[in-house]
């Protein structure tokens, strides 16, 4: 098969093309920050399509991973991918301020540097790829084509005519002699150099290094009047060569191969994505590429959620990891425990670790099998001010029956303390509604609660609780762990110790 | 042209780094004073004056090298001082004729340059005249050497040469720049080339090969086209006039240069005058390499006391080659301080190539020389400055070697005495077992005698004399340590004769 998208193994697993809206889900799992985060300083190469477009299949996943796979490991590969692309972006640079130059010889010269660069990225990276003993699907077509493409007459063509032009162009010298304000242009004939002279006269008292007096010039990439009518003298010194930049100029104006083009741009991708995580490799964080299937039996060792992750490296913090794992009938996490203890990272960690993976990312974690969902659905307790509770409480019904209307049995659910400024009992009583309705849509489900109640909702439910550390029940761990929700357990331990349970009280409180 | 009176092979640096602890040298040593007499007033050559005092030279043959400049610097003192004085106008000229060096047109640049060489091209011519009619009277490697290098490459023909190029440099008909074509075409690497005068004849000049010219000419009124060719023109000289600005920079640097290793002679001569006033007497001090262990003087005197009061002060003598600790008890304002003062004074002097406050002096050459002194201030805190001291201590030790000198002087006191003794005995015999030379002047009883029983071949016991009547002679003998330290006749002295 011809090599076309290093991005998607077939052109229509491109679902939404041009999409540049962010999905629903985005904010709540800060899933925008982490984008924005990944293809800043890349503005260019319009990357956030491909960030909100996740995979349609599990081949589309796989050759997605596999390309991914290849540059994490080969740093050679990648480092030699980085640098074409690079070169790319030189070129493209290049062309932008020929197209803005007036001067004609100027405009050309930027032209044909262009086009040297981009005839050096071509060759750099066929000769690398060809050293490179490669496996991905991906790559492998993208070397086949490259390699056609090296050895096509219009590219070799192309350039044995840029490098003659360079040559000449770079053995050019010419003198002027300035006096008052006329300029004489003409071959330099070899005069010596006076600064040469006149170190040599004062080289007996050269001791050490002395302060640099050279002034330095502002130089503008446009030329003045002055430089203009200089520099088309000295084309007329050597007519030859200016009359053949004119003509390369005015023939090569198609010269880039649009498959290469689009390439350098979707490669932008991968390099984004794996330059992101190494921030994390370096501190030592694992990753993993995930198993992507139907089967709703998932787990993720030593997860961790990547915005906060990224903004505690920053500060030299440490960053806790978290496992999960659901075995049938096992379908719905719910997380209780202390405030502040991790819950809402969790249930973040869980959304990302998803909606990655549907990327084809590889992912926090060692060892993981994630579930191919069509739909993601987050419900978190937004911070809009809405006057009175029970509009509020109106608003949350209506989204989540929204959110159960469009989900189908392989959707997954993320809810973050929903109902929460409502009664208990309210709460209770809609809460374990919604939980039947979710269980009997089999869904995969985290769920965030201080409803203990739900833990325990019936076998699809899985209970798991913020940790706190047993000699300080104040430190939290940030550790989520499986445990029965009996949501006592803590508060005892602050009591005991600030000494104020009952056998401390006893002893304290003198009669 | 290097000027080398320092060093053999190269210029002292004033940037040197100090040792750490310069500031406990000072201090302890009380070296100011001796700063003081050199400098007379004189803030460059009181800096001049300490950096070299202060960097210790590790190096016998400079030591050596020194002390035969510094005999000629005291067989000719007037024609030294008018060397001093001609280096220091010509970097005050030079300073006076450019201001603005530091211009952004190199244009202004290339003219400072050329007046600042004009300067120091007449100085230049001065300052050889002035050794030719008085080279013969120096004997030492250093000024012969320096002389003769002066004569030799400032000749009449090349400082002839330089005014020909500056005269060139300064107006000229027009300028010659060479460019090549850089990114996008525009003009890149201007270089001032020199012209060819060829003198032709019309004949000649019909028959040259014609080379292709090309005429642009800015019109008269067009003012951005006048400054872009005045840039232009900047482009062109811009690295001629920095070869200027900086051979000025060298020539200024080389009469600096001479400036700072004369003002260290300077300050030497200084020295000599106000002791000679007081009758006081010098000698050149004999070293000896680091490895060896000398200590032998005789009439050595603490020069910052006779500095400061005055006068002829006591002296002492002391034989003690081959040793390597001395400890030294005895009564208070017994001369132990002044004693110990005189050992650290003496050392420094002699290893920066100075002649030595005594009639005969021979050491070792030390490669550290370390002070650890009572600490006066913060004496309630006794703790705290037991940790002080130790914490010093220990900072030494960071960086001392075999070959370093240590000057005690009443260590470890700020805790009890069975403490302080023990602490200064198992330092000090690990330092006397290292070879280090150890002074230690000390109340510590225990201690002291700890050592004395100690029996040990290379160590030497000095007490403060004290006649039968009470009267203390400032001179120190050899002797056993005794038990007291006499504070009963200071108190006697202080409380009872007053």
């Amino acid at each position: 098969m011809i090599f076309q998208s290093i991005l998607f193994e077939k052109p229509e697993d491109f679902l939404d093309k041009g999409i540049l809206e962010a999905p629903d889900f985005f904010v709540d799992l800060n899933l925008d920050q982490i984008v924005d985060t990944i293809i800043a300083g890349r503005e260019e190469y319009n990357l956030k399509p491909f960030f909100y477009s996740p995979l349609p299949t599990i081949e589309a996943i796989k050759y997605r991973q596999e390309v991914m796979h290849e540059l994490e490991e080969n740093k050679i590969l990648f480092e030699s991918i980085k640098s074409f692309t690079e070169k790319m972006h030189t070129m493209r640079e290049h062309l932008a301020r020929a197209d803005k130059l007036r001067n004609k010889y100027q405009k050309e010269r930027w032209f044909l540097d262009a086009v040297e660069i981009y005839c050096d990225a071509v060759n750099s990276i066929v000769a690398d790829l060809d050293l490179t003993d490669l496996r991905s699907c991906g790559l492998l077509r993208l070397r086949e084509y490259m390699k056609n493409y090296a050895q096509s007459t219009t590219f070799t063509m192309l350039l044995a005519e840029t490098k003659k032009l360079q040559t000449d162009l770079s053995t050019i010298e010419y003198s002027l002699m300035i006096k008052n304000n006329t300029v004489e242009v003409r071959h330099y004939a070899s005069e010596a150099d006076y600064s040469a002279i006149i170190e040599d006269i004062f080289a007996k008292f050269k001791q050490d290094a002395v302060k640099d007096y050279k002034v330095k010039f502002y130089d503008q990439i446009e030329m003045n009047n002055v430089e203009e009518n200089i520099l088309n003298l000295v084309a007329q010194l050597y007519p030859d060569i200016f009359l053949n930049l004119d003509n390369y100029y005015s023939k090569n104006g198609t010269y880039a191969d649009q498959t290469i083009m689009t390439f350098s741009r979707e490669i932008q991708f991968y390099i984004a994505y794996l330059e992101y995580i190494e921030i994390f490799k370096q501190a030592g964080l694992p990753f993993c590429y995930p198993e992507i299937g139907q089967d709703k039996n998932i787990y993720d060792y030593e997860g961790f959620d990547l915005a906060l992750a990224y903004k505690v490296i920053d500060k030299n913090g440490s960053i806790v990891c978290n496992d999960f794992y659901l075995k049938a009938p096992e379908r719905i996490i719910v997380v209780s425990g202390p405030n502040q203890g991790g819950k809402t990272t969790f249930a973040r960690m869980f959304g990302q670790l998803h909606y990655l993976a549907s990327l084809g990312c590889p992912i926090p974690g060692r060892e993981a099998k994630l579930f191919l969902f069509d739909r993601l659905f987050t419900h978190f307790e937004r911070e809009e001010t809405i006057q009175n509770i029970s509009g509020k409480l109106e608003d949350d019904l209506i989204r989540i029956y929204n959110i159960l209307n469009q989900a189908t049995t392989n959707s997954i659910i993320i809810m973050n303390e929903i109902f929460a400024s409502t009664t208990l009992q309210d709460a209770l009583f809609l809460s374990k509604k919604i939980m039947e309705k979710i269980s009997q849509m089999d869904l995969v489900c985290v769920w965030v609660t201080f409803l203990v109640e739900l833990a325990s909702f019936n076998n699809k439910t899985v209970s798991m609780v913020a940790e706190t550390a047993p000699e300080n029940p104040t430190r939290r761990t940030f550790k989520i762990i499986k445990k029965n929700a009996d949501g006592l357990s803590y508060a005892i331990s602050i009591a005991q110790k600030y000494r104020l349970t009952y056998d401390h009280l006893i002893k304290r409180i003198r009669s | 042209m290097k000027v080398f009176l320092l060093y053999k092979n190269r210029n002292f640096n004033l940037q040197v780094k100090l040792p750490l602890n310069e500031k406990d040298l000072i201090q302890d040593l009380g070296l100011n004073a001796l700063f003081d007499a050199m400098a007379m007033g004189d803030e460059f050559l009181f800096e001049v004056a300490k950096k070299i005092v202060l960097t210790s030279e590790n190096d016998l043959d400079t030591i050596l090298y020194r002390q035969d400049i510094l005999r000629d610097c005291l067989k000719n003192p007037g024609l030294i001082r008018d060397i001093y004085t001609l280096a220091s106008e010509a970097i005050e000229k030079e300073k006076k004729a450019h201001f603005g060096f530091f211009s952004k047109y190199p244009s202004s640049i290339l003219y400072n340059s050329i007046e600042a060489l004009e300067v120091f091209l007449a100085m230049l011519k001065k300052l050889r005249m002035l050794i030719a009619e008085h080279e013969t009277k120096f004997q030492s490697e250093g000024f012969v050497a320096l002389f003769t290098m002066l004569k030799k490459e400032l000749s009449d023909e090349y400082l002839a040469v330089i005014q020909t190029h500056l005269n060139e440099l300064k107006i000229r008909d027009g300028l010659l720049i060479s460019a090549k074509l850089g990114k996008g075409n525009k003009g890149t690497n201007y270089t001032l080339r020199k012209q060819e005068y060829r003198k032709q004849s019309w004949i000649q000049r019909i028959f040259e090969k014609k080379v292709p010219v090309y005429v642009y000419r800015i019109p008269d009124r067009d003012e951005n086209g006048l400054r872009a060719l005045s840039e232009l023109r900047d482009r062109g000289i811009n690295t001629v006039a920095n070869a200027l600005a900086q051979s000025v920079d060298h020539i200024r640097n080389f009469f600096i240069t001479l400036l700072t290793e004369l003002a260290f002679y300077i300050g030497c001569l200084n020295l000599y005058e106000q002791l000679t006033e007081i009758g006081e007497h010098i000698s050149f001090p004999l070293p000896f390499v680091s490895s060896e262990r000398r200590h032998s003087f005789k009439g050595l005197y603490d020069v910052c006391l006779a500095l400061n009061i005055k006068q002829k002060i006591i002296d002492n003598d002391l034989n003690a080659d081959h040793k390597n600790l001395f400890i030294i008890t005895g009564a208070n304002q017994g001369g132990k301080s002044t004693f110990l003062r005189s050992i650290g004074l003496a050392q420094l002097m002699m290893q920066c190539g100075m002649f030595v406050p005594a009639q005969m002096f021979s050491s070792n050459i030390c490669e550290g020389i370390y002070t650890v002194y009572k600490r006066e201030e913060d004496i309630t805190m006794r703790s705290g400055k037991l940790d002080e001291e130790l914490s010093r201590m220990n900072s030494i030790v960071d960086n001392i070697t075999s070959n370093s000198l240590l000057l005690f002087n009443e260590p470890f006191t700020a805790t009890n005495e069975r403490e302080g003794s023990e602490i200064a005995r198992q330092i000090i015999s690990a330092l006397y077992e290292k070879r280090i030379k150890v002074f230690v002047v000390t109340h510590l009883y225990s201690f002291a005698h700890n050592m004395y029983e100690g029996k040990m071949d290379n160590a030497v016991f000095l007490r403060a004399e004290r006649r039968a009547d009470g009267e203390r002679t400032f001179k120190l003998r050899e002797g056993e340590p005794l038990q007291t330290s006499f504070g009963e006749d200071l108190y006697n002295r202080i409380f009872v004769d007053t």
